[in-house]
């Protein structure tokens, strides 16, 4: 493409809207602008300067502000209508969730599922925002970070006439002399410009870095959405739940049976107005009970050596550690939190085998709920027999005896009874608060004698991998956000223009700091305040 | 220690009041339109008061640290306070690099709203459920409410802008928004003065209702229950009947709050109508007339470019860090995760805007009225319509 010289001598590239290097405004219908748009500094931005190929047209549709403005307004609209009602990862698991919805909010409900907002996050129509917003941030970016660079960096001391009185401020002044040129420089100079001299002409100039705040804050942001992309990788990510009883040893998920766990004992303490601060007490009268402290006194335990499947592990104490809620126990890429708990789940159970008529006690049995024994030997020819075990008893719809779970929650059971009298046994069917007689003619009974219960704490397994990324560009865009936010770059040319000084000013924010700069510095020289150009401008 | 913290608390609150009329005066008292403004005696002794005053809230804020044991952040009460703090911690920031009392007069009326909103609340300290016992409970929640203190700072300027810019001449949909605006302040004023009231005069009504799972539950309401619950049975003799019953699925406790603040908001609204006889808004106007509009612009911009970091550190990344180690997941979608989101997004939004021309003045005013709402929508109704894991707040 043509290259566009300039009167000074530089070539600027094609698209230029003003010099790079003095600012003398290459197209003539700019001459009429009274001020001229500083906006990157009028380089030669891609977007503005091809649209012929259907790269040109995505390319430009992706660099707008005004594009990327309105993805953002979209995506914030739509994130709002995931919170009208709770998304399916917070409804209770007591129904599914085609049935919650209409369940709980009627036909508005109804219609919030079959949209699939339920589910919003993850629909592939969030997901295509979130990628179009990450490929606005891109383009944008490249758009104008490089040709604002350029001009940037070839910018001269010495501008055109129409530059400088084409600046938001700008006042003529009597002529200096050498001496007060050099007073200027040195207050400018303390005030931290960074100043350029040439032919009495000066160029005081700072926080140019600012200027890449927003790029640098994009990238930490390209970063932060990779990293979150990341997560589809397998083996980047767990997140697994483990649910663990008192006493009970379990391997680790996703540890390739490394790692193995032992719960000694699951804590619930409450605040207690006797025991903690005072100050609770007005609190705890008017809300009741506020639970303290939920926490797994875990040990952590590592595989020794080789097993063949079946073999039971080696195992050795790695560390012992007190899980509570914001103390995660942390091991390699893992960390185990403590999530949830059941309170006094059975663990025992404990019967009597009595003769029916007489009421004679034949011995005691207790069985674990978990792994129940099959056979009981009794003394003097009696034992009983765990033909059938149910630990969440109900019936199906053929009202067959089954169970719904694998955990104790209403256990029952089918005993067979061997006794003298009856060497093949005799059955008998018996579950909580019911014992369902099979037999009439049996002649012994299994009563019910007591139980055990313990708690049973419930973990989260975490590894991800992708936090390092996710921090990363967390912090690049907070570096950059600051960069943007908190500094200004401003600039100040003074010149010597036919017998009169010219001050000519910019700064790409806080125009009130700067004009306030700019008098501090004219204070007590013969220069006069610049005019703030801006505010004529919107009277005409 | 409890005691002296809720009186250092009132005492701020009783200054910042005073200040807002001295701020007042400082205005009506200013007769020369110098360009280079000196802040006369009334808004130096405004601006004096407003340090006072919130050097006792500061006061409040640590004594009631030392009571608890822990940062009082930890409830709607506390962190609404605190909010309110901010404001006037951000203004006082603000003021000083701009010395515009203009600024205070729109601003500290906003932080007593604030606080005395908060003040609606169950104000006794309560323990730390054990998700919030972290450090990064005073990290996360102090620095949010900062970052959206410093961005309510955009809202105060960006109201002085449109009290002065809009043509209050002919009613038009632009006078019609802006009294919005100043209806929803007053609604809240009404909401304050009715629930002060009723619980000045002790009023209870014990209910028993039926839920939605058709169970029969218990509730107490503080104000006459003009809405009652779903097939509600009134126990307290004596107390208000309810006009109309609700379907179980809304909770008709606070419906009723919600319609008793409308109702005395609406009572207020033209009661001062009825008084100064013309918008609120045009009332106002003879106040803002000094005032150039292009540093109020200025202001409202540098405080969303000051407090956009802030707010993201604060609620965002600080939010991501303390959600990891207490909920185990950074970003759970969680609706006070999501408004957080919005607001950051919506304050992305405007910064973006600004790049644009035609941007500036006006429409960046009215944004920065949007964003204020969206940011009182993520402290009002997040927490207390929206259920969520952040709702032990409420």
């Amino acid at each position: 493409m043509k290259e566009v010289k300039c009167e000074c001598g530089h070539v600027n590239p094609h698209g230029t809207v003003f010099c790079e290097a003095c600012g003398k405004l290459t197209k003539e219908q700019e001459e009429n602008k009274n001020l001229l748009d500083m906006r990157y500094e009028g380089s030669a931005r891609r977007s503005q300067t091809y649209n012929k190929s259907v790269i040109d047209k995505v390319w430009n549709f992706f660099s707008s502000v005004k594009v990327g403005v309105w993805l953002i307004v979209i995506t914030l609209s739509a994130s709002a209508v995931g919170t009208i009602l709770p998304q399916e990862m917070y409804i209770p698991n007591t129904m599914p969730a085609s049935e919650y919805y209409a369940d709980q909010y009627g036909w508005m409900g109804k219609l919030y599922y079959q949209l699939g907002f339920h589910n919003l996050y993850s629909s592939w129509w969030y997901l295509i925002l979130i990628a179009s917003i990450g490929i606005s941030l891109v383009i944008c970016s490249l758009d104008r970070v490089i040709p604002l660079y350029k001009a940037l960096k070839r910018q001269r001391v010495t501008r055109h006439e129409g530059f400088l009185k084409r600046q938001r401020v700008f006042g003529e002044s009597p002529s200096l002399n050498q001496d007060e040129i050099e007073d200027i420089k040195q207050k400018l100079v303390k005030k931290r410009y960074n100043v350029r001299e040439e032919n009495g002409n000066l160029l005081a100039e700072k926080g140019r870095f600012s200027r890449w705040g927003p790029y640098v804050n994009h990238v930490g942001l390209i970063i932060f959405l990779f990293g979150a992309m990341l997560r589809f990788i397998p083996g980047m990510y767990v997140d697994k739940v483990l649910w663990i009883r008192e006493g009970e040893t379990k391997v680790i998920p996703e540890t390739n049976g490394e790692y193995y766990l032992k719960n000694e004992e699951f804590i619930l303490d409450i605040y207690d107005k006797e025991k903690d601060n005072e100050a609770f007490d007005k609190a705890l009268d008017r809300v009741g009970m506020v639970v303290k402290n939920y926490q797994s006194n875990v040990v952590l335990l590592q595989k020794e050596g080789d097993t063949i499947p079946g073999e039971k592990p080696e195992l050795k104490k790695i560390k012992e550690y007190p899980i509570q809620v914001n103390k995660p126990l942390k091991f390699e890429n893992f960390a185990l939190y403590q999530v949830d708990y059941k309170l006094d789940e059975l663990s025992k159970m404990s019967f009597k085998l009595t003769k029916k008529d007489s009421d004679q006690s034949l011995g005691d049995i207790t069985i674990n709920l978990i792994e129940p024994e099959k056979e009981f030997n009794l003394k003097n020819g009696y034992s009983v027999e765990l033909k059938s075990y149910f630990p969440d008893f109900a019936f199906d719809e053929n009202q067959e005896p089954t169970t719904k779970s694998r955990v104790p929650n209403n256990p029952a059971f089918v005993f067979n009874v061997i006794s003298p009298e009856n060497p093949e046994g005799e059955m008998s069917f018996v579950a909580i608060q019911q014992t369902i007689d099979p037999g009439e003619d049996n002649l012994y009974k299994m009563s019910f004698n007591g139980i055990e219960t313990r708690n049973v704490s419930a973990l989260t397994v975490r590894k991800d991998l992708t936090l390092w990324t996710i921090a990363f560009g967390g912090l690049i865009f907070m570096i950059g956000v600051i960069q943007g936010a908190y500094w200004n770059h401003r600039r100040i040319w003074i010149q010597q223009i036919g017998g009169t000084t010219w001050i000519a000013a910019h700064t790409n924010k806080n125009w009130h700091g700067i004009k306030r700069e700019i008098g501090q510095l004219i204070d007590g020289t013969k220069l006069t305040e610049p005019m703030d150009q801006s505010i004529n401008e919107e009277k005409e | 220690m409890v005691t002296l913290s809720s009186n250092l608390l009132y005492i701020a609150f009783i200054l910042y009041l005073i200040a807002t009329l001295f701020f007042g005066g400082a205005i009506k008292a200013k007769k020369s339109v110098g360009e280079k403004q000196s802040t006369n005696a009334w808004g130096k002794i405004a601006i004096i008061l407003t340090v006072i005053g919130f050097i006792s809230q500061v006061g409040y804020f640590i004594t009631r640290w030392i009571a608890a044991g822990h940062a009082p952040v930890s409830n709607l009460f506390e962190f609404t306070t605190f909010f309110g703090m901010a404001l006037v911690g951000a203004f006082i920031v603000i003021y000083f690099i701009y010395k515009t009392p203009l600024l205070g007069l729109f601003t500290l009326p906003v932080a007593i709203l604030v606080i005395a909103y908060a003040s609606m609340f169950p104000r006794e300290i309560s323990p730390l459920i054990p998700a919030l016992q972290s450090d990064w409970l005073h990290i996360h929640v102090t620095t949010a409410a900062l970052g959206e203190a410093i961005l309510a700072i955009s809202f105060a300027a960006g109201l002085i802008y449109l009290v002065k810019f809009v043509d209050q001449t002919k009613s038009s949909k632009r006078t019609l928004w802006l009294e919005i605006v100043f209806f929803g302040l007053v609604t809240t004023l009404g909401f304050v003065i009715t629930a002060s009231t009723f619980s000045a005069l002790d009023y209870q009504a014990e209910f028993t209702w039926v839920d939605k799972a058709g169970k029969e539950v218990a509730t107490e309401y503080t104000m006459p229950a003009l809405v009652g619950p779903h097939k509600g049975e009134l126990l307290t003799e004596g107390a208000f009947k309810p006009l109309i019953e609700t379907p179980a699925i809304i909770n008709a406790k606070k419906l009723n709050t919600v319609i008793w603040s409308f109702a005395s908001g609406i009572v207020l609204y033209f009661l001062l109508r009825l008084i100064l006889r013309k918008r609120i808004a045009a009332s106002l106007q003879p106040l803002v007339k000094n005032i150039n509009l292009d540093l109020v612009d200025e202001i409202s911009y540098r405080s969303v470019l000051i407090g956009f970091p802030v707010f993201t550190l604060g609620a965002l990344i600080f939010a991501m860090i303390w959600a990891q180690i207490a909920w185990t997941r950074f970003w759970g979608w969680d609706p006070k995760e999501v408004w957080a989101l919005i607001t950051w997004l919506f304050y992305a939004a405007f910064l973006h805007l600004r790049l644009s021309k035609g941007w500036h003045g006006e429409k960046s005013a009215w944004l920065a009225v949007i964003g204020f709402v969206i940011i009182m929508f993520n402290l009002v109704a997040v927490n207390l319509v929206i259920a969520g894991l952040h709702s032990y707040a409420g």
